[in-house]
């Protein structure tokens, strides 16, 4: 008696699991977001990034097919293990449909395996490491907002062609900051520049006077900061400080609207930067940014936007083939025209990368600024080709069919 | 021109140089740490909390309240010592009777939510403090400029560190707490209230934390994450130094700047672990570091 019970209990409890698993798998749409939440990178994305892709998920109505879409986040504190582990423990047992990468080159590469091992779209916005889409490039994988290729086109061929001919870089020590100023480099040589040095810095340097006397050593016109965040911000100040700015125009190779306000235009003034959306291009990024700025209390950065228009794209995606099967929405992604408030005509090339419309900015002086967050003015318009090129990269296994 | 290990002298003696103004606020901070240790038996990891408190506090004061940095520099390290008391009051004192584990524990604890705060308030990418007017531009030094501030920041963090130097190994103050480690019933029968003395020496080394981080808000980004990459290599100069040794907190604080400013050009890469690789190297040869005592 007392064994049939068990078996009873047992079998009661077997079901109910695999019912509730079920659940989870078949009722909802699950996107998952992978991002730095708290570390240097956090102000980029972090719970903005979240904000976003729930504001794209309200836009369409809160359910798709007639599934709930939910959203669930972690932290991965800038740890490629704990963002992999993350991603397959969501595939394996919250029947994630969806990835949203937050920053982190590092941590993207080591997800977007996890991706083609779970046929998972992943789309990796915050990390601008180009080999996402080359080396490392995957079925599964979407490189979204930006890449490194596109801030060396954009910034480093809008300085050489103004006559900074001479470069000295400083760069973040992993795979962000050396693919950056390879990109940079090599815009700088093809438009008859040349490189005069390269010191590489830890992630996490607080004092980069070291490293910027290096740099005005060399004699470079150009100091091309080959980093982000809290990086980028303390060697800006560094310069600034030892008057190197007064001999060397600084070229920030990657910088987030969060930065520039942090370090305030006084620091910033007549920086050079690329940039894929900027809150106040037009009446629709100004209508985001309003709705965003309400829950927020700062304008979105230009990943944050990029959250929102991947949550949307993927969402439109799953209702145009009826399903979230990974090959029919991956193919269907592939197939349609990006079209919404961070960018028209975008498409997603064959190895993943989606080409769209970039944009050169220089940063507005204090005089020159209207009202709060009136920082950048428009330098030049490139067209997705001119950023990324017109051929797929070759070191992409998808680009050769 | 002269040349050594391939880098030109000038280029070299400009490292040392920022070296020194590195190595001075490692001073500062692993004086701070020293003293605490050394009087209290408590591993202080929110040292660097305390810091980057001190930091914003500067900040706040500029912004919110119109206190400029002169002000800042006595009010800032005030506030954030006297939280520090708060915090020896209420969760500090009951862990002195415990191993020091407990200590480490709590002040981490302590750390976390200090930089959870901040960040929920600030942002994690930091807020900017000017150099102040009377501070601004640089001295020529010939092998290279070198900005007032920085020369400023050298001059006040060396005065307070001689200052408690002096306090703590030549003023009958410093020899009651000296005493008062070594047996605090005996000190305490010849009628000396240490549980007030033990309070106050926290906040002064709290104080001290948050000194140097008004000096360092001019030159670094104010961000919730300033404390926390810059404390582990300050225990990592305590650990050199002795623990507990206030005058090898200073000078192994200078040395090891100086060395690391080396490091950035001769090889930039391990400039972040060149401190860890001469900690392990003291401590084959000298387990309680140059200055420590058996």
């Amino acid at each position: 008696m007392m064994h049939k019970t068990m078996t009873g209990a047992l079998g009661a409890f077997l079901s109910l699991y695999a019912w509730s698993q079920a659940a989870a798998a078949g009722d909802q749409i699950v996107i998952g977001d992978i991002d730095d939440l708290s570390g240097v990178y956090a102000d980029v994305q972090g719970q903005g990034g979240v904000e976003a892709a729930n504001m794209a998920i309200a836009d369409l109505g809160g359910t798709i097919l007639g599934k709930k879409v939910i959203v669930l986040s972690v932290d991965h504190q800038n740890k490629p293990d704990i963002g992999a582990s993350k991603f397959r423990e969501w595939a394996d047992q919250n029947g994630l449909n969806m990835l949203l990468g937050g920053s982190n080159t590092g941590v993207s590469i080591a997800m977007a395996k996890v991706a083609v091992a779970k046929k998972v779209p992943f789309f990796a916005i915050g990390a601008g490491g180009a080999s996402l889409t080359g080396a490392d490039c995957t079925p599964y994988s979407i490189h979204y907002a930006y890449d490194t290729t596109a801030l060396g086109n954009g910034t480093a061929s809008a300085i050489v062609k103004q006559g900074g001919k001479t470069w000295f870089f400083v760069t973040a020590d992993y795979a962000f900051g050396t693919q950056l100023q390879e990109a940079a480099a090599r815009v700088v040589i093809a438009n008859g520049g040349k490189v005069l040095g390269a010191v590489r810095a830890p992630l996490g340097t607080t004092d980069y006077s070291s490293f910027l006397l290096q740099a005005q050593a060399s004699g470079a016109q150009v100091l091309g900061l080959a980093n982000a965040g809290t990086d980028f911000s303390n060697s800006l100040k560094g310069a600034n400080e030892f008057g190197i700015t007064k001999t060397m125009k600084p070229a920030a190779l990657l910088a987030f609207i969060s930065d520039i306000h942090s370090l305030t235009l006084q620091t910033a003034q007549g920086l050079y930067l690329t940039t894929a959306w900027y809150w106040d291009l037009n009446d629709e990024t100004r209508a985001f940014a309003k709705r965003f700025f309400a829950k927020m209390h700062r304008e979105p950065t230009m990943t944050q936007a990029a959250y929102y228009s991947a949550t949307l794209q993927y969402l439109k995606a799953v209702k145009t083939v009826g399903s979230t099967d990974p090959d029919l929405v991956m193919a269907e992604l592939k197939k349609a025209k990006i079209n919404d408030m961070f960018t028209k005509n975008g498409y997603i090339r064959a190895d993943g990368l989606m080409v769209h419309t970039m944009y050169v900015m220089q940063v507005k002086t204090p005089a020159e600024s209207k009202y709060p967050w009136d920082y950048y003015k428009v330098i030049k318009v490139m067209s997705g080709e001119e950023a990324d090129g017109s051929q797929p990269d070759p070191a992409c296994s998808l680009s050769k069919k | 021109m002269t040349a050594v290990f391939g880098v030109p002298l000038p280029a070299i003696l400009g490292q040392l140089m920022l070296g020194l103004v590195n190595g001075s606020f490692y001073a500062l901070l692993s004086l701070g740490l020293a003293v605490i240790f050394g009087l209290l038996g408590v591993v202080n990891f929110a040292h660097g909390a305390f810091y980057m408190l001190g930091a914003f506090a500067a900040y706040i004061g500029l912004q919110f309240l119109g206190v400029n940095y002169w002000c800042a520099l006595l009010l800032a390290p005030l506030a954030v010592g006297l939280l520090g008391i708060v915090i020896e009051r209420l969760f500090l004192r009951h862990l002195y009777q415990l191993d020091p584990l407990y200590g480490l524990l709590l002040t981490f604890g302590i750390a976390l939510i200090a930089e959870g705060i901040m960040r929920g308030l600030f942002g994690a990418s930091g807020k900017s403090y000017p150099v102040p007017e009377s501070l601004q531009g640089g001295f020529n030094l010939g092998f290279m400029v070198l900005p007032i501030y920085r020369a400023w920041a050298v001059f006040a963090s060396l005065t307070v560190c001689g200052l408690t130097w002096f306090l703590i190994e030549r003023t009958r103050l410093g020899a009651m707490l000296r005493a008062a480690t070594e047996n605090a019933r005996l000190v305490q029968a010849f009628g000396i209230n240490v549980p007030l003395m033990v309070m106050t020496t926290y906040g002064a080394g709290v104080a001290l934390a948050a000194l140097a981080g008004v000096l360092a808000a001019p030159v670094t980004q104010v961000s919730p994450l300033m404390g926390s990459s810059l404390v582990i290599v300050v225990f990592a100069v305590v650990v050199i130094g002795g623990m507990g040794s206030i005058i090898g907190a200073i000078v192994s604080g200078l040395v090891l700047g100086m060395i690391e400013g080396l490091t950035k050009v001769i090889y930039p890469e391990a400039s972040n672990i060149v401190v860890f690789v001469i900690m392990a190297m003291v401590l084959i040869w000298r387990p309680t570091g140059l200055f420590g005592r058996e």
